[in-house]
């Protein structure tokens, strides 16, 4: 049967009886099974688990308290799943199944959601491409010949294929943006502390957020009403109350009175000319929706990426030494401890993670500290400061997600600078905690999609949710699919 | 500062990360890392005299009171070990001392 991709209309849907979870769970499981070989989303699918769930839901629809009910959904395989392997993408965590819930994990389903699976990424979120996973790159779902972003590409791509209707990511510097950006779906990054960080695998614990990604603003705010909220478990948690992110965006349908800014001085190279005039365009859009713009200025934000890679694999290089063999993941053969730690970790880790912990060993080490990681920190005041300063007279910022479309596989492999260049502009809410969305705003001639990023304050998420929900209501670019994959041609 | 990255510098740092590379990616990670930091050298141009580091996003990490909560069962931290002998609830790795 042809069930609904919207999750608002799948909840409701089954709470009705007008078709069941079961229904709905077997369509995902049938849809997986025909794109996955194709597109490598996933890294396992739990579906037995998945239809004992449905069949649990279908015994007693009942939707109070369970806002997902019935509703699937996919998790990066970096979120801890109990009895379900978690991976990361690492042949160091091949097997791995650990032994407790994520936090999110646990909120998605006491809210009725069904976990389906686990989706690719580059290895420990380390990528801008899901070509570092250990198990083959994830295709574009618009076109199998290009990436479909990074590192939460396979989250990404499940959700653009109608694989899934909702996906969980995690985004330590653009890494649900900019796939989201590349896969023509909705990809929301919460404030730093909105959402537990327990049961994610860390890879830059200051910047890390996990998030969710939806065919709409509508449905990612659904999820973040659920995934929200103080935990124990994460110290960095936010004890601040959850606004009803869902009641915020039926309160305001147009953007009157809301103030965006463009820091214009940002794009004058880089940046794709099909990028830029989609971005133009959308801007117009909020401005005959009642939106002032505003030129504002982020004087530091050149520099954002690298104070970002020498912060991020500083944080990364100690992350990381949890994995060396001893209490979970594999472990190499070896007489002694040390050697058991070198090949373990040698064998274990892939290219760029290894790179990253060298650099990032190298930023921390003596002689190094002050000129690299303690400057680093310096310029990530002055970053803050200037979102602070543009936020003080404007509701957001808003910018291009991506400096281009989705690129083809291969192409920025050999070159990690010309990589790391694609967050160009969302590393920098990372850096200073703030909320940040990607909503589809174009295509390309060549059909690929194209992403408007919306930053603002601290804790406002709400806000940032709102003006996104506000400019998707007057285009229609959330709702265009990748063409090849409507249920006629997969018939 | 050094804005060459040679093949000495990344196998001493490999030996503080504990990683064994080969000789190719010891080859490869000198070339790529001297570019990285080729390109990380602008940061070296903002002046930050007098500013604070930031080392973190949030507020300050929030403080709880010191209460003793249930945690993960033994049998379940040890359950994906390697190697363990899980009668005596330990973790074992090879010899340490000859």
């Amino acid at each position: 049967m042809d069930t609904p991709i919207d999750a608002h209309a799948i909840r409701d849907g089954v709470a009705n009886r007008r078709f069941s979870a079961t229904d709905v769970c077997r369509t995902t499981l049938d849809r997986i099974a025909a794109l996955n070989p194709a597109l490598n989303a996933f890294r396992a699918v739990a579906a037995d688990t998945a239809l004992a769930r449905a069949a649990e839901i279908d015994a007693r629809p009942d939707a109070a308290g369970r806002p997902l009910l019935g509703v699937p959904i996919a998790l990066k395989d970096n979120l801890c799943t109990k009895g379900m392997t978690t991976t990361a993408s690492s042949r160091i965590l091949e097997g791995y199944t650990p032994p407790y819930d994520a936090t999110v994990v646990t909120r998605l389903e006491a809210a009725g959601a069904i976990v389906i699976g686990k989706t690719n990424c580059d290895e420990f979120a380390m990528g801008s491409s899901t070509e570092n996973s250990a198990f083959g790159p994830t295709r574009n779902p618009w076109a199998t010949d290009r990436t479909p972003g990074g590192s939460s590409g396979g989250s990404a791509a499940a959700v653009a294929a109608g694989m899934v209707p909702l996906a969980l990511g995690s985004d330590t510097g653009g890494s649900i943006r900019q796939p989201a950006a590349l896969c023509g779906v909705v990809g929301f990054k919460p404030s730093y502390g909105r959402v537990s960080r327990y049961g994610l695998l860390a890879f830059a614990s200051s910047l890390d957020q996990i998030d969710p990604l939806a065919t709409s603003v509508r449905d990612a705010a659904l999820v973040m009403h659920v995934i929200a909220g103080h935990d124990g478990c994460d110290s960095t948690s936010a004890n601040t109350p959850v606004p009803d992110f869902e009641r915020t965006l039926e309160e305001s349908r147009d953007l009157a009175g809301v103030r965006i800014g463009v820091p214009r001085h940002l794009f004058r190279e880089g940046v794709d000319a099909e990028v830029m005039a989609a971005f133009d365009a959308a801007i117009e859009v909020t401005r005959a929706q009642g939106a002032e713009i505003v030129d504002v200025v982020l004087e530091h934000s050149p520099e954002a990426i690298p104070v970002y890679y020498v912060i991020a694999t500083a944080e990364a290089s100690a992350n990381l030494a949890r994995y060396d063999g001893v209490r979970y993941g594999n472990r190499a053969d070896a007489t002694t401890l040390g050697d058991m730690y070198d090949r373990t970790r040698g064998g274990g880790f892939g290219r760029e993670v290894k790179r990253r912990i060298i650099l990032g060993t190298y930023v921390l080490s003596a002689g190094y500290y002050d000129a690299y990681y303690r400057k680093a920190q310096q310029v990530r005041t002055l970053i803050r400061r200037d979102y602070d300063r543009a936020l003080a007279s404007v509701d957001v910022v808003a910018m291009p997600t991506s400096p281009t479309a989705a690129f083809a596989l291969g192409e920025r492999t050999d070159d990690p600078v010309q990589m790391y260049l694609s967050d160009v502009f969302t590393v920098g809410a990372n850096l200073a905690g703030l909320p940040a969305v990607s909503v589809p705003c174009g295509l390309t001639r060549a059909r690929l999609p194209i992403g408007l990023q919306f930053t603002g304050r601290a804790m406002e998420d709400a806000t940032v949710l709102r003006v996104a929900d506000g400019y998707e209501r007057a285009t229609t670019w959330s709702k265009e699919r990748p063409p090849h994959l409507t249920s006629e041609t997969l018939r | 500062m050094s804005d060459t990255f040679s093949r000495g510098d990344v196998e001493r740092v490999a030996r503080l990360a504990r990683l064994d590379l080969s000789t190719e990616e010891k080859d490869l990670f000198a070339r790529q890392l001297a570019g990285i930091l080729a390109y990380a050298e602008q940061i070296q141009r903002v002046p930050t005299e007098g500013v604070e580091p930031t080392s973190h996003a949030g507020d300050a990490a929030a403080m709880r009171d010191d209460v003793v909560i249930p945690s993960l069962p033994r049998e379940d931290s040890l359950a994906s070990a390697p190697d363990a002998d899980r009668a005596a609830g330990l973790f074992k790795v090879p010899r340490v001392l000859g």
